[in-house]
């Protein structure tokens, strides 16, 4: 039975995943159909006619991963590495009878690389259906508090 | 520490036949200098008129580092203006974008302005009786720019007003914007979105540079563009399509060969092209119900001839560069010496279908937003030099490859793609346009 703790409790583990850097564990919430959006405008509605930072599938998230390790990516030579600070999860939505289980929660993502440090503040929604026991991640939506800022590099995931 | 203000010699050896001087990229004199003539001598993009579509629509831009305000009056036409009151300089609009009703009022001490940028009106005017307000600069309301040119949509400023004309400063490069525009059934773009904003951490010379650098796309690319044809090789299973974000990737890993025989082609004032006889972007697949609509509006062979030229990247000396048939403009916008904010625009093909402006929008973020994997393995090797060419070693940067002796500079040519002699061309203009206008050059003249 899904509770609004399991949902919480999913949201700290993944949080948890990505500051621990466990990209592949990270990679199995998703859903098969699931996706990571980030986007560009205020209530943004739309993914695909509209401009993104991100608006990835699994495959463009594995390719991500893979692409973290890779012997030949500059960009990680050091590592980055990212901290989340979330703050307790608003449940939007947990009804297991219509298989919807939404929650919205609002965070500080810090990510370093060598001497860099970069700080960002935002909400991350998250869509999340029941498969099995467990809850796998339909939409995960990033929405940057300065979205419409210029950013550096942002390598890893909010 | 003035080793190169109205030293036009001085400016003009950081550039030579096959090599530039790293003070080009690092200097802060120089960059000083790039905003006082560089930029004031150029054509510069403002943006585009589907941005100004209403009277009293404005955007702002800047001109190098000199903020610019555009504004479309009621009688239809686009001004340019220096974004500051006459009054004490606050800058009339701040906002990308808006509309301003039938005037501008500076928030300050709210005198106003027309649209075309005259003085409408100014609180408690007795004040300025027999003052001589008359003959003061001010008295003429928002500082125009009087240099602007409206191509096909696209609006150009420049500063100085004994420049070179708009028609002999980009002649035929003018083809590449030709091409996008023509894209459109309509034969009309229209901006409907913010651009993607990416901070580089490096001189604005690099990213121009990097436009037609084809040496670079295989190597340092192999981790982002060659790991996603190896994750989709390996997840593809039994399918048969390959989606678009495979389409828009794989390309970036073509041999040298490929690079090689696509070719570039150089015009005249630093402008020049890759992807002549076709490029990474010739392979996508056909776009449901487009090439029927363009062949309705222009006739089977003109549509054809358009949708074939498929160029890969014009840069627009000095710093934009026009992606064509993805209908993408970048823009390198200098901050500092080591600081350049990248925006990069999408314009909708008016009448075409919404299928293109998705994959235009899928390419612009998986290659010019901050989150692009593609953007990390260029801005790396950008912030890479930037701190490298600090170093006395060796002070110059090669640019030689495929150089022929007696090369001449300011012509039209088309050349094997992997050439550096764009590079070598925008760094002859950068030459022309730095000292064109320097003391030490005008007195020799004189
Ligand atoms: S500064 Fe604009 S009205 Fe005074
Ligand atoms: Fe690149």
């Amino acid at each position: 039975m899904i509770t609004e703790k399991t949902i919480t409790d999913f949201i700290y583990r993944e949080a948890d995943l990505l500051d621990t850097m466990q990209w592949q564990a990270w990679l199995d919430l998703f859903h098969p159909e699931g996706r990571y959006w980030m986007p560009l405008e205020w209530q943004q509605q739309d993914p695909v006619l509209q401009p993104s930072l991100m608006y990835e599938d699994l495959l463009l998230l594995k390719v991500r991963v893979e692409r973290l390790a890779g012997e030949r990516t500059f960009s990680q030579k050091p590592k980055s590495r990212c901290h989340h600070l979330l703050q307790a999860p608003q449940i939007v939505a947990c009804d297991p009878e219509a298989g919807l289980f939404k929650a919205r929660t609002s965070y500080i993502y810090t990510e370093t690389r060598g001497d860099l440090l970069e700080r960002f503040s935002g909400w991350a929604s998250h869509d999340l259906v029941q498969i099995g026991d467990g809850l796998k991640i339909k939409l995960k939506r990033v929405d940057l508090v300065n979205f419409d800022a210029p950013f550096g590099n942002i390598q890893l995931f909010m | 520490m003035d080793r190169y203000r109205n030293n036009a010699f001085a400016v003009e050896a950081l550039v030579r036949d096959t090599e530039v001087h790293r003070d080009v990229y690092v200097d802060p004199e120089i960059f000083e200098l790039e905003m006082e003539h560089l930029f004031p001598n150029s054509w510069i993009y403002i943006g585009h008129a589907s941005q100004l579509s209403k009277p009293g629509d404005f955007i702002t831009a800047n001109i190098g580092r000199q903020p610019v305000l555009a504004s479309r009056h009621t009688d239809g036409a686009i001004h340019v203006f220096y974004n500051r009151c006459p009054h004490k300089g606050v800058k009339i609009a701040s906002e990308p974008c808006g509309n301003t009703g039938k005037f501008f009022r500076c928030p300050y001490h709210a005198w106003s302005f027309k649209t075309d940028g005259s003085l409408l009106a100014i609180p408690l005017r007795k004040g300025y009786e027999g003052t001589g307000f008359g003959d003061a600069q001010a008295n003429e309301g928002l500082s125009k720019i009087r240099n602007v040119v409206v191509y096909r949509d696209f609006i150009f400023a420049q500063l100085n007003d004994n420049g070179v004309s708009f028609a002999d400063y980009f002649g035929e490069s003018l083809s590449t914007i030709d091409n996008m525009v023509d894209r459109s059934p309509e034969g009309k773009l229209a901006v409907v979105a913010a651009p993607i904003r990416y901070m580089h951490t490096c001189n604005w010379k690099m990213l121009v540079e990097n436009q037609t650098d084809t040496c670079h796309p295989m190597v340092a690319h192999e981790s982002s563009a060659g790991t996603a044809v190896k994750v989709w090789k390996r997840e593809q299973g039994a399918s048969t399509e390959t989606p678009m974000a495979v389409q828009l990737y794989g390309p970036f890993m073509s041999p040298y060969e490929f690079y090689e025989q696509s070719g570039i082609r150089i015009w005249p004032n630093g402008h020049g092209h890759t992807g002549v006889a076709n490029s990474i972007h010739s392979n996508y697949s056909d776009i449901e119900g487009y090439l029927g609509q363009m062949v309705a509006a222009y006739g089977e062979t003109r549509a054809h001839e358009i949708l074939g030229d498929v160029r890969h990247n014009t840069v627009y000396f000095p710093n934009i560069m026009v992606k064509g048939a993805v209908a993408i403009l970048r823009n390198f916008i200098p901050i500092a010496v080591d600081k350049t904010l990248v925006e990069s625009w999408v314009y909708r093909l008016v009448g075409a279908p919404d299928k293109l402006y998705e994959r235009a929008l899928m390419y612009n973020r998986f290659i010019n937003a901050p989150t692009s994997i593609v953007g990390h393995d260029d801005l790396e090797m950008y912030e890479r030099a930037q701190e490298g060419l600090k170093s006395n070693g060796n002070q110059w940067v090669n640019l030689q490859r495929l150089y022929e002796a007696g090369e001449q500079a300011d012509v039209t040519a088309v050349i094997n793609g992997t050439s550096e002699r764009q590079m070598r061309n925008q760094f002859h203009a950068w030459a022309k346009f730095m000292t064109i206008d320097m003391d030490s050059h005008v007195e020799a003249a004189e």
